[in-house]
């Protein structure tokens, strides 16, 4: 088994899917084609990376399933990828919602689906790259090219303020990302490698970590987003078609934290001692102002995208406070977020479906007439609002236990977020599902079909799956954060 | 030398003068209309001077001694130059014979263009580099207002000519300080009459500057671009895709030259020059075009900004910095070649495609042509995994060895608002609601089919065998 180069294959697969794609003459009849065409290759790319994480050795910290070859033949650059404990879950992540994503469109996207699905499959190739990717430029390579299918996703499929969405997300993003450019060759001209193993350290002088940390920052900090960088935010999400905003806020949003814990803590140690109380004000504002504006949202999507920051802000707390409980706590928390929050753009998607409305007045009562529906939707929300059992709760509760070693304010700070987070989830609960049906319009409203069902229950035991038994998905993770926290505390001399 | 005579015939711009001739005297003595026949022949003999190029029978010649440079850099610009000229002759070939400007003047005078750029290139002395410039321009400014009836090309020509001539003059007067305070003509001869210098007199200062400005002028480096984007949107497309891929690599090769060669040990006076050219090319071309309407205009700032980045390298003024500028001008006519391949074969409604707006629907009618037409434009843009990012890659690499930060921030943060003008046209093709009732016609000759093919190939597949590319580049150096 050990020659087959199986992380090479989930990179490469959907790509492959997507030539496959090219070829079929898009008609009448074979729309049907190309969509089982993407949603096996999909779930071809979830099985083998499943493979992988069976295969997954937890006892060493570094990197496994290496593969390196040569890409430059005038400079140290190389085609170079694997996984480690970190990046593990993140592939998992993306390989388990895409094939969901593209279910979830199968009816709801009725024009250009051929290059919809061609999209869809490139954006997977992509996001797998980029977390697997262990060269530097490599990684930035695929961190901007996932620019290019959202872009198209959001403005082609998207709603009605689409180009504005679509061109705010590209740019936002964008500008985040040269700077980070720039710091990648200055971090090849000082060290004559583009290792993200090799770096792990503290290998520049607390100076040029300062620079650099700022570079790397104002792109992970837009990717993530912090609080006053998330403004793309809710218009990408509101724009975007369901399953747009179920990759943007399930594994997009999670490249900038990827980020923050490999090149920030990783590579910029001393940097990142430095800027941590900034981080932390910054998320504490995030939390507190985003959860305050997303109660006031009337649109659903709205109102999950405001969250998602809020979220975030949990998660950029628990990477900064730089102990095992917040960096474990940041990655579950991610991993958690991923699956809820993709997990309620799915839901909203449902309704959407049905009613092409988002606005949180316009429902009410659908237990009455959808209780499936209500029953997968509150099991999301309550993972959303951390109940114990849920995975949102294990995240949480890490992130707080870590963040009490460091400040108690910031202990404040996130705790308030996570009661906000009560308020305005069950509030928007209690809005759309609870009551009688007020609406005329929702009389005739039909529960979850079996292609929704499919889609939404693996959701729903994901999120309970990784609430009652975190530590399958922490101790694969365990080695490498050990390492981060060792080189951080050298470098800093704790 | 004993066979000097045989040899002679194997200099490439000997034997490009003789064909560009024999072009014209076959254009002049026959009956019918014989533009087919020249744009065949002149395309063949650009390929054939490539190859010459290629295997440089002459290394050692001393005919041009002291006046004519041969080395791997001017070989690797000089190949560019004649592939481009052939690639731009065949992609514009339906154009010049749809629009009726079919006249065998055009190849034969852009055979002399390409001879004035060749020497343009490989110039080591003043008068040389005048004389070169001047031929080339010269061609030019006729083959820009060669639509005589349109009124738009001739003010484009008469625009072209009249700027042209003026920086002509600012470099001549240049010449003439440099000629006089240093008493040499030839580069070798300046550079060592300035070595014994620890700081430039002020008259050759003036004469450097001077010289600057007027070869800012022909890469159209801001403030000295005015002239482009009159002349890239009067002239018709087909001249056009000529100006934006061909005359600017000579005129890179050359201010690369001028700069590293004669006043090598003066880089701090004209990288103060060349830096605010730099900056201020990447941000006018790319605020500038926000605002266009029109394609070709587009284009032309889009080339401005190009040239921000290409000078750049300049200032770099390293060894990388050359080899990255070679790379960044190859992948820079590879997009500049396909996209006018594409919008010169493009018909709405029966005319050509010029403005933005009338993209709109391409990719409902023509999916393959706008998903190349999209993958240039992200390629310009410098979005990877298309090849336009490893030129500026390349570029930032060589800015940041010679230490020169600001330039490189700022170069990223124009590339993002360059990005703006290129996504718009993807908008145009696919976000834009339809009219109904107007069909593209997408008819492209069987060779420029090729070209473009070829093309796209290595702007989406370069990420997979950069080493390619690289390795021609690695041996490349001014000496």
């Amino acid at each position: 088994m050990t020659d087959i180069p199986l992380l090479s294959l989930t990179i490469f697969l959907p790509l492959l899917g997507a030539f496959v794609i090219l070829l079929i003459k898009e008609d009448e009849n074979s729309l049907n084609n190309i969509k089982y065409v993407a949603l096996w290759t999909s779930v071809g790319v979830f099985l083998i990376s499943l493979l992988i994480w069976l295969q997954f050795d937890n006892t060493k910290p570094g990197y496994q399933f290496e593969e390196k070859f040569r890409w430059f033949s005038d400079f140290n650059f190389y085609y170079h990828i694997g996984i480690d404990g970190i990046s593990l879950f993140m592939v998992i992540l993306s390989t388990f919602l895409t094939p969901l994503c593209i279910l979830a469109s199968w009816e709801s996207i009725k024009k250009r689906v051929k290059e919809y699905m061609l999209a869809f499959l490139f954006l997977e190739t992509v996001m797998i790259g980029m977390f697997a990717s262990i060269d530097i430029l490599l990684f930035y390579i695929f961190f901007e090219a996932v620019l290019i299918p959202m872009y198209l996703i959001i403005g082609i499929w998207g709603g009605d303020r689409r180009i504005y969405a679509s061109f705010k997300f590209f740019l936002y993003t964008l500008l985040g990302s040269v700077l980070m450019l720039i710091a990648i060759v200055v971090i090849y001209q000082l060290t004559n490698s583009m290792s993200i193993e090799e770096l792990q350290g503290n290998y520049f002088t607390t100076n040029v970590q300062l620079y650099l940390w700022l570079a790397f920052f104002a792109s992970f900090a837009v990717k993530i987003p912090m609080w006053p960088f998330h403004t793309w935010l809710p218009d990408a999400h509101v724009e975007a078609p369901t399953a747009g905003s179920v990759i943007l806020a399930g594994v997009l949003l999670k490249m900038g934290g990827y980020g923050f814990i490999r090149f920030s803590l990783g590579m910029l140690p001393e940097a990142s001692e430095y800027f941590a109380p900034m981080v932390m004000t910054l998320s504490i504002i995030a939390i507190i102002y985003t959860s305050l504006v997303a109660l006031a949202q009337t649109d659903i999507k709205k109102l999950i995208a405001y969250s998602s920051v809020a979220h975030m802000g949990l998660v950029t707390i628990g990477i900064f406070v730089v102990n095992s409980q917040g960096l474990e706590g940041a990655m579950v928390q991610m991993i958690s977020h991923g699956v809820v929050s993709g997990a309620l753009f799915l839901c909203v998607g449902v309704i959407y479906d049905r009613m092409h409305t988002r606005d949180i007045n316009f429902y009410g009562g659908l237990v009455n007439r959808m209780p499936i529906y209500a029953t997968v939707f509150m099991i999301f929300m309550l993972g959303s609002v951390g109940l114990p059992g849920t995975s949102g709760f294990v995240g949480e509760f890490l992130v707080i236990v870590g963040a009490f070693k460091y400040s108690s304010i910031v202990v404040i700070g996130a705790a308030s977020g996570i009661v906000l987070s009560a308020v305005y989830m069950l509030y928007l609960y209690k809005r759309i599902i609870f009551g009688v049906i007020e609406n005329e319009k929702l009389k005739e409203i039909s529960d979850l079909n079996l292609r929704e069902k499919s889609i939404l229950i693996p959701l729903a035991i994901a999120v309970i799956v990784i609430g009652i038994f975190p530590n399958i998905f922490i101790d694969p993770m365990r080695l490498p954060i050990e390492l981060i926290i060792s080189n951080y505390e050298i470098a800093n001399g704790k | 030398m004993e066979n000097n005579l045989i040899n002679i015939f194997f200099v490439p711009e000997v034997s490009l003068a003789i064909l560009a001739i024999a072009c014209l005297m076959y254009g002049l003595f026959s009956k019918n209309n014989s533009f087919d026949k020249a744009t065949n022949f002149a395309t063949l003999s650009l390929f054939f001077l490539s190859f010459l190029v290629y295997f440089d029978f002459t290394t050692n010649f001393a005919l041009f001694e002291n006046f004519f440079s041969n080395t791997t850099f001017t070989k690797f610009f000089k190949i560019l130059t004649l592939l481009g000229a052939a690639a731009s002759l065949i992609i514009s070939k339906n154009y010049f014979i749809d629009t009726k400007i079919n006249r065998f003047e055009i190849p034969t005078l852009l055979l002399f263009s390409t001879l004035g750029m060749m020497l343009m290139i490989s110039s080591k002395n003043l008068m040389m580099m005048y004389l070169a410039i001047e031929l080339q321009s010269l061609s030019l400014y006729v083959v820009a207002s060669i639509k005589r009836n349109s009124l738009e090309s001739a003010e484009s020509g008469v625009k072209y000519f009249i700027l042209g001539a003026l920086s002509s003059g600012i470099l001549l007067y240049g010449f003439s300080l440099v000629y006089g305070f240093t008493g040499q003509t030839n580069f070798d001869g300046i550079y060592t009459s300035l070595s014994h210098l620890d700081k430039l007199p002020i008259g050759l200062v003036f004469g450097l500057v001077f010289i600057l400005v007027g070869l800012a002028f022909k890469v159209s480096a801001v403030p000295f671009h005015m002239w482009t984007p009159d002349v890239y949107e009067g002239a018709p497309t087909s001249i056009t895709a000529f100006f934006a891929i061909v005359p600017k690599l000579a005129a890179i090769a050359l201010i690369f030259r001028f700069c590293l060669e004669p006043f090598n040990n003066f880089y701090f006076e004209w990288t103060q020059v060349i830096f605010f050219l730099s900056l201020a090319s990447m941000f006018l071309g790319a605020v500038a075009a926000i605002a266009q309407k029109s394609i070709k205009r587009l284009l032309a700032y889009s080339s401005i900004g190009h040239v921000g980045y290409v000078l750049i390298a300049l200032v770099a003024a390293s060894d990388q910095g050359v080899r990255s500028a070679s790379i960044y001008m190859f992948i820079y006519i590879i997009m500049n070649i396909s996209v006018f391949a594409i919008l010169l074969s493009l018909k709405k409604s029966d005319k050509y495609v010029e403005k933005i707006d009338e993209l709109s629907g391409l990719s409902k009618t023509n999916p393959v042509v706008s998903v190349s037409l999209a993958i240039i434009m992200l390629s310009m843009a410098g979005i990877p995994p298309f090849i336009g990012f490893f030129g500026k890659f390349y570029v930032f690499i060589a800015a940041i060895e010679s230490q020169q930060y600001i330039l490189a921030v700022l170069g990223v943060l124009a590339s993002v608002i360059s990005a703006f003008y290129y996504l718009r046209i993807i908008k145009g093709m696919y976000f834009d609601e339809v009219i109904e009732g107007e069909s593209f016609d997408f008819t492209i000759n069987n060779q420029a089919k090729v070209i473009l093919l070829i093309l796209l190939f290595i702007i989406t597949f370069f990420i997979f065998y950069p080493s390619l590319l690289v390795d021609i580049v690695s041996g490349i150096s001014l000496i």
